[in-house]
């Protein structure tokens, strides 16, 4: 199994790498990159690339690295008790499998992605330590281990918002998804808009990268913004032209606000245009 | 060969451990690169180094690892970048690219070093001197196989050394000090706590209370969690501290989205008997210290921000202050605010290198009992660290 790139998801030859290493070592991999640079697609990318099942496990802060195991329906059985149903009895028929066991149970390898996990509890990373290293876990109420048939391929994605334990770290492998730079970013616009004029990426491109530059932004516009303001730009029908303000810079590029979400930003923007304008 | 390289990773303060060392070697015996140094660089970092802030560390340490860099010859001596300049750019065919003799890496140097103490003048578009365009293996734009790439973008990718990469220098958390970056580390303050009125279905304690009961049902609610940090901030400001506000207000504006209960106020240079809120009406608007030291409880986490540089009169006499009476020295006030609030910090934005030539600077030190921290992204970290306990 290798994994290079697929039509729809353009990467480099360093994600490539990391990516194959963790394949072939059998390591979880954990990326990190600015927001928007594609790091949910990725695992999935690489799911539908090797023919392989994927399991997603969203992570929010309340979550807890049990129910990627297994849930415990106490409820459900409460209940059925009080109902008198006949299959209280078992214990097995409410356990409810989590992600993990799922991908654990899985016939042929698979792709699990565990998402933004620095949403979680700080303790969180450290409570799956054994699962991903072993991969395998013990159901205490059914008391029944299970392992997994073939170790699934881990992708662990996070936005940094917390720092991940050492222990932790040490077990996976690290990508750092960078910025595209602007060949990199025009392959990833050709692989979404196949049909796109050549005049208006070029415009484009040049009017995304310049907002880029603009010192203090709060949040710079990411590669999903752009496809999105292409996408926008389509469907308005604006001709390339129009984007080039080399000669009138005091223009405000259209339909701006898919690139700068922040309301301080538009802000900014607008005073150095209008700084722009009567500089000149 | 390779455990020198960890050894050296080692040295070079990268925290890597021997797992993870392991795993490089079996990654290379289970053929995941071909024999190439850029694949091998690539992998080494994916398996070695766990956060991007490192990558720059690792830049450096792989470098001088693997090229010797320090030991190299002439390397100090300024190349002009008139030289360099890309101006002709010859296209070779591939026939011309083979026969350009590839030169070892001893060889290489040798001949730079003999090159640099010949060179005087710019070069362009040659076979042999340091240049752009052209094949003379020094210089940049050009095609050589094994060439020195000074300056300039990479064209061809085969420079065996690239100078000016270090990419990920603005990660290396000690220089770069963005809102982001202050996000993250104020984010180890975030404790969350139960609070509040009951809200939330207590799984557990309902299913203990039901048994307990012999079945019947017995819910049980409980608070919903949430962030419960408090945090005091008093910022110094006007004077010296006009020479660091821009990292000031980024800090600021990174409190003010992290934290619910987040307080403010301003002073200049130390604290005395009086704080205000807006810098503008500090005159009408002032309120008494006292009254801020009686309205936040203990649970507050106080941070001071300043350069902490002034007279040290204003620390330690009465009527020391530079604009107003004062009745006690700034070292009281001092005092009696990190007792009221035993979790304190004082961020300072001058570097950490200047602090003992300072005598306010070492004497707030003192005070704070050690808790000053450079305002830094590590600073920071070390502070916040300390706050959290």
């Amino acid at each position: 199994m290798r994994f290079s790139g697929s039509t729809t998801y353009v990467t480099t030859r360093d994600l490539n790498l990391a990516v194959n290493a963790a394949i072939t070592l059998q390591r979880p991999l954990l990326i990190k990159g600015e927001p928007g640079t594609g790091k949910t697609m990725l695992a999935e990318e690489v799911a539908a690339a090797l023919g392989l099942p994927l399991f997603q496990w969203h992570i929010k802060s309340t979550t807890k690295a049990q129910q990627g195991l297994y849930e415990y329906d106490a409820v459900s059985r409460l209940r059925d008790s009080q109902l008198g149903e006949a299959r209280v009895a078992d214990i097995g028929s409410y356990i409810v499998k989590g992600v993990l066991w799922q991908a654990f149970e899985c016939e042929t390898a698979s792709v699990v992605l565990i998402d933004e996990i620095d949403k979680a509890d700080i303790e969180f990373p450290n409570d799956l330590l054994r699962e991903l290293d072993r991969m395998e876990f013990f159901v205490y109420e059914t008391r029944q281990t299970v392992r997994a048939r073939q170790r699934p391929v881990v992708f662990i994605t996070s936005n940094n918002e917390k720092e991940l334990p050492d222990a932790f770290l040490r077990r996976c492998f690290f990508h750092y998804i960078r910025f595209p730079d602007k060949e990199t970013m025009k392959s990833i616009v050709d692989v979404h808009f196949p049909g796109l004029k050549p005049a208006l990426l070029r415009e484009a491109l040049e009017v995304f990268f310049e907002l880029r530059e603009i010192p203090g932004l709060k949040k710079k516009p990411s590669t999903s913004e752009l496809l999105d303001w292409l996408k926008l730009l389509l469907a308005e029908d604006i001709p390339p032209d129009v984007l080039r303000s080399k000669d009138q810079k005091a223009a405000i590029p259209p339909l701006h606000g898919a690139l700068l979400k922040n309301e301080q930003d538009v802000h900014l923007f607008e005073r150095l245009i209008f700084m722009a304008r009567h500089n000149r | 060969m390779l455990i020198d390289f960890f050894l050296h990773l080692k040295a070079s303060r990268l925290p890597v451990s021997i797992n993870e060392f392991l795993a490089l070697l079996e990654a290379l015996q289970q053929h995941v690169i071909e024999h190439s140094i850029d694949d091998f660089y690539l992998l080494a970092r994916a398996v070695l180094v766990k956060d991007e802030s490192h990558f720059d560390k690792f830049d450096r340490a792989f470098g001088e690892y693997f090229k010797g860099v320090e030991a190299l010859p002439g390397m100090e001596v300024l190349i002009p970048e008139d030289w360099l300049r890309r101006a002709v750019r010859k296209h070779l065919s591939d026939a011309e690219r083979a026969q350009l003799e590839k030169l070892g890496w001893e060889k290489l140097m040798e001949t730079f070093r003999q090159r640099l103490a010949e060179q005087k003048e710019r070069h362009s578009g040659g076979n042999k001197w340091i240049g752009s365009g052209g094949s003379s293996p020094f210089g940049h734009g050009g095609t050589h196989p094994e060439g020195i790439r000074l300056g300039g973008r990479s064209e061809n990718r085969s420079a065996v050394k690239v100078w000016e990469k270090r990419e990920y220098r603005n990660l290396d958390d000690s220089v770069e000090l963005g809102t982001r970056n202050i996000k993250v580390a104020l984010r180890r303050l975030r404790r969350f706590a139960r609070e509040g009125a009951a809200e939330e279905l207590d799984l557990e304690g309902t299913i203990a209370g039901t048994a307990r009961n012999a079945g019947w049902l017995d819910l049980k609610l409980r608070p919903e969690r949430h962030n419960a940090v408090k945090v005091l901030l008093l910022l110094d400001i006007g004077g010296s501290m006009d020479d660091h506000i821009r990292v000031c207000e980024e800090l600021f504006s990174a409190c003010r989205s992290e934290f619910k209960h987040l307080e403010h106020y301003y002073f200049h240079n130390c604290v005395y008997d009086y704080l205000w809120r807006d810098n503008r009406r500090r005159h009408s608007e002032r309120i008494p210290t006292h009254d801020v030291l009686h309205k936040y409880g203990n649970d507050y986490k106080l941070i001071f921000v300043g350069d902490a540089s002034m007279s040290p009169y204003e620390l330690l006499q009465a009527n020391g202050s530079i604009e107003f009476n004062n009745a006690e020295p700034g070292a009281a006030w001092l005092r009696r605010l990190t007792d009221t609030w035993p979790h304190s910090i004082w961020l300072n934005p001058e570097s950490e290198h200047s602090w003992p030539y300072r005598q306010s600077t070492s004497l707030i030190h003192n005070l704070l009992g050690g808790r000053m921290f450079p305002l830094t992204l590590d600073g920071l970290e070390r502070g916040m660290r300390l706050l959290s306990k």
